[in-house]
């Protein structure tokens, strides 16, 4: 960017007493986290509307929000798929379905209901490869933040990390689990106060969706695609070549779907957490279900700018365009602060930065609540301390959310030094996820499935990811960190995404198959301790009584009903 | 939890509503070529404003805040479930 935004008084006025607020929250709760369940999962006594939009704040971290209109930009409306195709269907599944297990289980993490079910060796490779993967993730957020701020704003990238980080690690060494989730409400609202009025101008500016289904025919047309391939979701899903995200419709159902959305929404203790820290079962239940409305919705509010911002760029005289990185490439990743920066006169820009750091934030202080819960009840008090005092493990739970976001700050300057070093832990963390669902659909929906079954199931799965990553290449790319490093390539994929949702579907097979035939040749544990884990030893939470709205699977068909009819609006 | 959540939310979108509405009433009019002629920050500012007074009006009738475990039929049972587990912290 040729130019840093210049802040007047009136936005970091705004961008202070959010600061302020959110340290507040933190102080304020500090006198009612006295138990480590106060601390690490808000005593369960969160209400289901609190429980439900922090379940998708949580993972409204500025890596999705800008991750999903870079992709807006790159791919246009196809992205709406990680949403209406991937995560919607996902939550409105782990609410209705597996959330009884988890909540019902009284487990304290998914590791530990992996330790419930399974047994001790599937919870330690769950939880050491988990944590250190939030302590990697929220690095990595922090250090895209730092990236960030020094090209909008000039603002010095030490700065940005270490008061985002200190500002983070209070208020959660305060409140816990509540102070995240808390914020993460709050974040959830600043977030959509925030990207409205930029959507809105937006849209008065290239005419409506018609003008900018027209402007986007255009820049279709340039990529050598047809006219409408940026503004269609499903018509040229049929082959690979003649849509922008290089995916058929297969692929993008089984792999993206099916194994990294469902692997994502109902695994990941990052948002389960959120869940797990809800007042009731049928709380428990509705959170997912609660989150999927304003999921719904956020195409509108993400997708849709990455497209205006595309259709500006590619129209000469617009007055809008998209910065360029040093290969000549365009830089998608700075979408939404272009278009903050386009739009908004000082005052609303206030509002618009301070939501956008609302997003980083939340995103770290998932990764940070879900990495203290997860050390302290699954790694400290599972193989370094038994026994020891509630209070010994309150006490843990603050340290580890110190020693935590310390180890985040290292990684985000490790990164600044060694990028591919990043680039190779994000794919060792893809291979060991990829599977995950494989074992809890089994292990939830099949009593016969044994312990040994799971584990084996497990690093099967994690090596086929990564054979079949090593053994293929996206169109276009050398041998190395894109793939291909262990010889071959046997195939090449048309796009980076479609070499990804195959690597995740090879990975969930191969775990599937391990795992029933291990299980077949292993002992099954007696029905009596699966109870209340496994969907046909486990009554059925009853809903009966309660008004229709608030019946999960109610929720879950009204949810289902709104996407379909989105899908086939944007077909 | 003694804090209900929609205090803060209401605090500081009343707050922000506040400083937004006043400054679009204050500022020159010539920064709003930006956002096509709108002043945002006037009319955004006011919406902010009324959703916080709303959400601090709910707050204050506070209805429903946390409840603890034991206030329910569900988390009693709970409770009553972990305790036989031995796994109650």
């Amino acid at each position: 960017m040729a130019t840093t935004l210049q802040l007047g008084f009136i936005d970091y006025a705004i961008l202070a007493t959010y600061f302020a607020l959110v340290l507040g929250v933190g102080f304020a709760l500090r006198r009612s986290t006295k138990s480590s369940t106060d601390f690490f999962l808000s005593g369960r006594s969160i209400p289901a509307w609190v429980a439900g939009l922090a379940f998708l704040s949580a993972n409204l971290g500025a890596q999705e929000l800008i991750g999903m209109a870079a992709s807006g930009a790159k791919y246009g409306i196809s992205t709406s798929h990680f949403y209406w195709v991937g995560a919607i269907p996902a939550m409105v599944f782990v609410g209705i379905f597996m959330m009884p297990f988890y909540y019902g289980s009284r487990a304290r993490s998914v590791p530990e209901y992996l330790r419930m079910r399974f047994d001790e060796k599937t919870r330690g490779f769950n939880a050491i490869t988990f944590a250190t993967m939030t302590v990697f993730s929220s690095g990595i957020s922090m250090y895209a933040m730092g990236l960030l701020l020094g090209a909008l704003l000039g603002w010095d990238f030490h700065i940005s990390v270490l008061v985002s980080a200190l500002i983070v690690m209070l208020y959660i060494f305060l409140g816990g689990l509540t102070s995240a989730i808390y914020n993460e409400v709050m974040q959830f609202f600043l977030i959509v106060a925030g990207f409205i009025p930029m959507v809105f101008l937006g849209l008065r500016d290239v005419g409506g969706w018609d003008g900018l289904s027209q402007r986007l025919a255009v820049t279709a047309t340039q990529a050598g695609f047809a006219p409408g391939a940026y503004t269609h979701a499903w018509q040229y899903m049929g082959n690979s070549a003649s849509n922008p995200m290089g995916v058929e419709w297969f692929g993008l159902a089984m792999g993206l779907a099916f194994v990294l959305s469902f692997g994502y929404w109902t695994t990941d203790f990052l948002v389960v957490q959120r869940a797990m820290a809800a007042d009731s079962m049928s709380a428990a239940r509705r959170t997912p279900l609660i989150a999927a409305f304003p999921k719904l919705m956020f195409p509108a509010l993400v997708i849709l700018p990455g497209m205006i911002a595309i259709a500006l760029t590619t129209q000469a005289g617009s007055g809008f365009s998209l910065p360029m990185k040093p290969d000549g490439s365009l830089n998608y990743d700075m979408t939404i602060p272009m278009m903050l920066g386009h739009y908004f006169p000082s005052g609303l820009l206030g509002l618009g930065l301070t939501a956008l750091m609302a997003s980083f934030m939340s995103g770290m202080a998932g990764n940070v609540t879900a990495f203290n819960t997860v050390w302290t009840y699954d790694i400290y008090q599972a193989y370094i301390r038994r026994g020891a005092s509630d209070q010994h493990y309150l006490w843990m739970g603050r340290m580890a959310t110190i020693f935590g976001i310390a180890l985040s700050v290292v990684t985000a300057y490790l990164t600044t030094q060694f990028n591919n070093i990043m680039d190779m832990l994000q794919l060792v963390f893809a291979f060991v996820n990829a599977p995950l669902f494989a074992t809890f659909l089994l292990g939830m929906f099949w009593r016969r499935t044994t312990g040994h079954g799971a584990f084996t199931g497990l690093i099967a799965g994690t090596l086929a990811a990564a054979f079949h990553h090593g053994l293929t290449l996206p169109r276009g790319s050398g041998a190395g960190i894109k793939g291909g490093w262990l010889g071959g390539p046997l195939n090449i994929y048309p796009s980076e995404m479609a070499q990804n949702f195959w690597t995740a579907i090879w990975a969930w097979t191969v775990c599937f198959l391990v795992t029933i035939i291990v299980s077949l040749a292993t002992r099954p544990r007696p029905d009596a301790e699966l109870r209340g884990l496994v969907y046909s030893l486990t009554e059925r939470p009853s809903s009966a009584g309660e008004k229709w709205y608030l019946r999960p699977t109610s929720l879950g068909i009204v949810v289902l009903a709104i996407t379909l009819v989105l899908n086939i609006i944007f077909f | 939890m003694n804090l209900d959540i929609r205090l803060p939310i209401g605090m500081l979108f009343t707050i922000v509503g506040v400083m937004l509405s006043g400054y679009g009433v204050l500022s020159d009019s010539a920064i709003y070529q930006k956002s096509l002629g709108y002043n945002v920050n006037l009319v955004w500012g006011l919406v902010l404003l009324a959703f916080g007074i709303f959400m601090l009006l709910l707050g204050r009738r506070g209805t429903s805040s946390a409840k603890p475990a034991e206030s329910t039929p569900e988390g009693r049972a709970i409770e009553q479930a972990e305790h036989q587990r031995g796994v109650e912290m």
